[in-house]
């Protein structure tokens, strides 16, 4: 308790904009915004066709709401400011980055190879050195999981260098 | 009688029996992993049940449910972490007492109280989901929007966290709910022109992000953490005097699990904690508490197990979920073509009474699993989060993938993990956005054809009795949080 009241004295005594309370309400309200924006390009029905409310009515209030009661969380942050998180560490980027090398590996080259692949890297940057478990997480485990699901679901994955060389 | 009879169909039926016991392993094996849990794993197991019939397949997922649930305690009491967020309450006491080398009989304890209390919602289930689909017959479109406005007010009444965060998280589980062609006019909206969106954001790209990959994202920050480990020699089961001290805390907390369950709201994790501080409330030495009371354990064991039976209420006589595992049992029944309300009931009560049949029965096996197997499931927490992460990423990437073949259903889901990761640093809960979503379509679409018969009047709204009655529960939801902290001020 003593800690959490210590965070949140350290998050007062920061200027506004580097509080947190400031960036993700911003943050919401930007993309908010965005959102509402984008939906005054939605088509507009005519009104023969129209049941009800024009399709953009909706999410155009629920936007609204939005924005309103993020405004209403911050104005009762500058009260009561949120507690300072702790800095991410270099393990959390790291995998953070992995999803992204998965979405470019998996879109260019093979979805199997992508799954394999963030599993020995995750794996490697959370610690795991050892060549049997990453071997077993980066490529039995994937296999045991791919060879399931064809045959009990009969899926077929997306074609890719390594899915390819099995279909033919 | 009949009814009696048709639940105890699963018992004659190998197959059922069959699902019932891996049901049962695999929700105390998701419940015992931290971070995981019945959520989660219902999502993950979701694609599987394609190759089952819709009995089996809901029955597989309740199962997984109430197991997941109890499983919990387990990690809860023997390494100081909850193994579900419904089991936060039970480490308040569960590991005091197991660190006074009582381990054995603070996990008797949360077994019994967690069958207790389990059993006890099955029958609430049994009783008042016939009668609420009975009243759910008066309503008309009106009713149902005003309905599904007053399950969001809860979130924010009591829901964990902050009422506007829950709110507002609530409210973007119903945007992401209108992305793709409206429903009414075909119209896109938020497509962005990628084709793959105009069917919609599923629910279980969402579903598995907002759990499963924030989870990832949240344990990669803690890779150095060091867990305590408590040994544990055999459960043993309570004592005459153990019982004596907490048979009226196991019921008043049966009580409370399974009215708060009923509540759309975050189930068993609201439960448990009202459960643990009415049982201190009560208690005659309330000081014991949090130095390993076994009333302590009872009290959160048998509230968070009762919010079982209770959040199916709501799901399959209104279609509304009670919480975010039921709302993932909901998105079962949708898949396999079975819709909730009141026609379920009158048209299929064989379906109806099998699965609270099977709920009554897991409740059972995780009793006869937990007892003999929990220094075996203990034994799960020792995978290293190193290699069991890494082959999560597998079951939900395929997972995801397979129920429409599409790879930006993965995307998607990726996408919501990074965004969930954030919204739990922030203090944003990520179970309203689940409900938002399931509930999404069901409001907007209620309340655009309520204003076709009112002919675009919004006031006829308040002309209805039943819709009048939720509209003024959802003030008083609202107003709620706003009582409760300036009591909390006042003290």
């Amino acid at each position: 308790m003593k800690n959490v009241q210590k965070q949140k004295r350290a998050n007062k005594s920061l200027p506004f904009f580097f509080r947190d309370e400031f960036r993700v309400s911003l943050i919401i309200i930007l993309i908010s915004v965005a959102l509402l924006i984008t939906t005054f390009t939605f088509d507009i029905v005519p009104p023969i066709l129209n049941r009800g409310i024009q399709p953009a009515t909706f999410p155009k209030a629920l936007l609204v709401l939005i924005i309103v009661m993020t405004l209403l969380i911050y104005y009762l942050a500058t009260k009561n400011p949120w507690k300072v998180e702790k800095k991410l560490p270099r393990s959390f980027f790291l995998t953070l980055s992995s999803f992204v090398i998965f979405v470019v590996v998996s879109k260019t080259l093979d979805f199997f190879l992508a799954i394999s692949a963030l599993s020995i890297f995750v794996s490697y940057c959370w610690g795991e050195k050892r060549i049997f478990y990453l071997l077993l997480v980066g490529i039995i485990f994937p296999i045991i999981v791919f060879i399931f699901f064809e045959t009990i679901l009969g899926l077929r994955f997306p074609p890719g260098i390594i899915t390819n060389i099995y279909y033919s | 009688m009949d009814n009696l009879l048709l639940m105890l169909a699963p018992l004659f039926s190998s197959k059922l029996l069959l699902v019932l016991f891996f049901g049962t392993l695999f929700g105390l094996i998701l419940g015992v992993l931290p971070g995981l849990g019945p959520t989660t794993g219902g999502a993950l197991i979701l694609p599987f049940t394609m190759t089952l019939d819709p009995l089996s397949a809901i029955v597989l997922l309740t199962s997984i449910y109430c197991a997941g649930t109890y499983g919990g305690a387990i990690t809860a009491v023997l390494i100081n972490t909850p193994g579900t967020p419904a089991a936060a309450a039970t480490c308040l006491d569960g590991y005091p007492l197991a660190q006074k080398g009582e381990a054995g009989r603070a996990l008797g304890m949360a077994t019994v109280s967690s069958t207790v209390g389990g059993i006890f919602s099955v029958v609430i289930l049994v009783f008042f989901a016939p009668i609420l689909a009975q009243l759910a017959y008066e309503f008309g479109q009106p009713e149902y929007f005003a309905l599904a406005i007053f399950g969001l007010t809860m979130l924010a009444s009591i829901g964990e966290g902050s009422p506007i965060k829950n709110l507002i998280a609530g409210a973007f589980g119903i945007l992401i709910s209108t992305v793709g062609k409206d429903f009414m006019t075909s119209i896109d909206r938020f497509t962005f022109g990628i084709n793959e969106l105009t069917e919609g954001i599923g629910f279980i790209p969402v579903v598995v992000g907002l759990f499963a990959m924030s989870e990832m994202l949240t344990q990669s920050t803690l890779i150095n953490q060091v867990f305590n480990r408590i040994a544990l020699k055999a459960i043993k089961l309570p004592s005459k005097d153990d019982y004596k001290k907490t048979w009226k805390t196991i019921l008043r907390s049966s009580g409370i699990g399974s009215f708060i369950g009923v509540l759309p709201a975050e189930g068993g994790t609201v439960a448990s904690l009202i459960g643990y501080s009415e049982a201190k409330r009560f208690s005659k030495n309330p000081d014991e508490f949090g130095k390993g009371s076994i009333e302590g354990i009872a009290g959160a064991e048998a509230a968070n197990n009762a919010a079982t039976g209770g959040a199916m209420v709501p799901t399959l006589a209104l279609g509304i979920p009670g919480s975010a595992t039921t709302a993932v049992i909901l998105t079962g029944l949708i898949i396999h073509g079975v819709r909730p309300g009141p026609d379920l009931f009158r048209e299929q009560p064989d379906f109806l009474y099998g699965i609270f049949g099977a709920m009554l029965i897991a409740n059972i096996l995780f009793f006869i699993f937990g007892f003999f197997g929990a220094k075996i499931f203990a034994r799960i927490t020792l995978v290293p989060n190193k290699i069991l992460w890494p082959m999560i990423f597998a079951v939900s990437v395929c997972g995801t993938y397979s129920l429409n073949q599409s790879i930006i259903d993965v995307w998607i889901m990726l996408f919501f993990g990074v965004l969930g990761f954030f919204m739990r640093r922030y203090g944003f809960s990520v179970v309203p956005v689940i409900i938002g979503l399931i509930l999404g379509e069901l409001v907007e679409g209620t309340l655009r054809q309520s204003l076709v018969i009112f002919d675009g009047n919004w006031l006829m709204f308040f002309t209805r009795p039943i819709a009048l009655t939720f509209f003024i529960l959802s003030l008083i939801a609202l107003a709620f949080p706003l009582i409760r902290s300036r009591k909390l001020k006042k003290k």
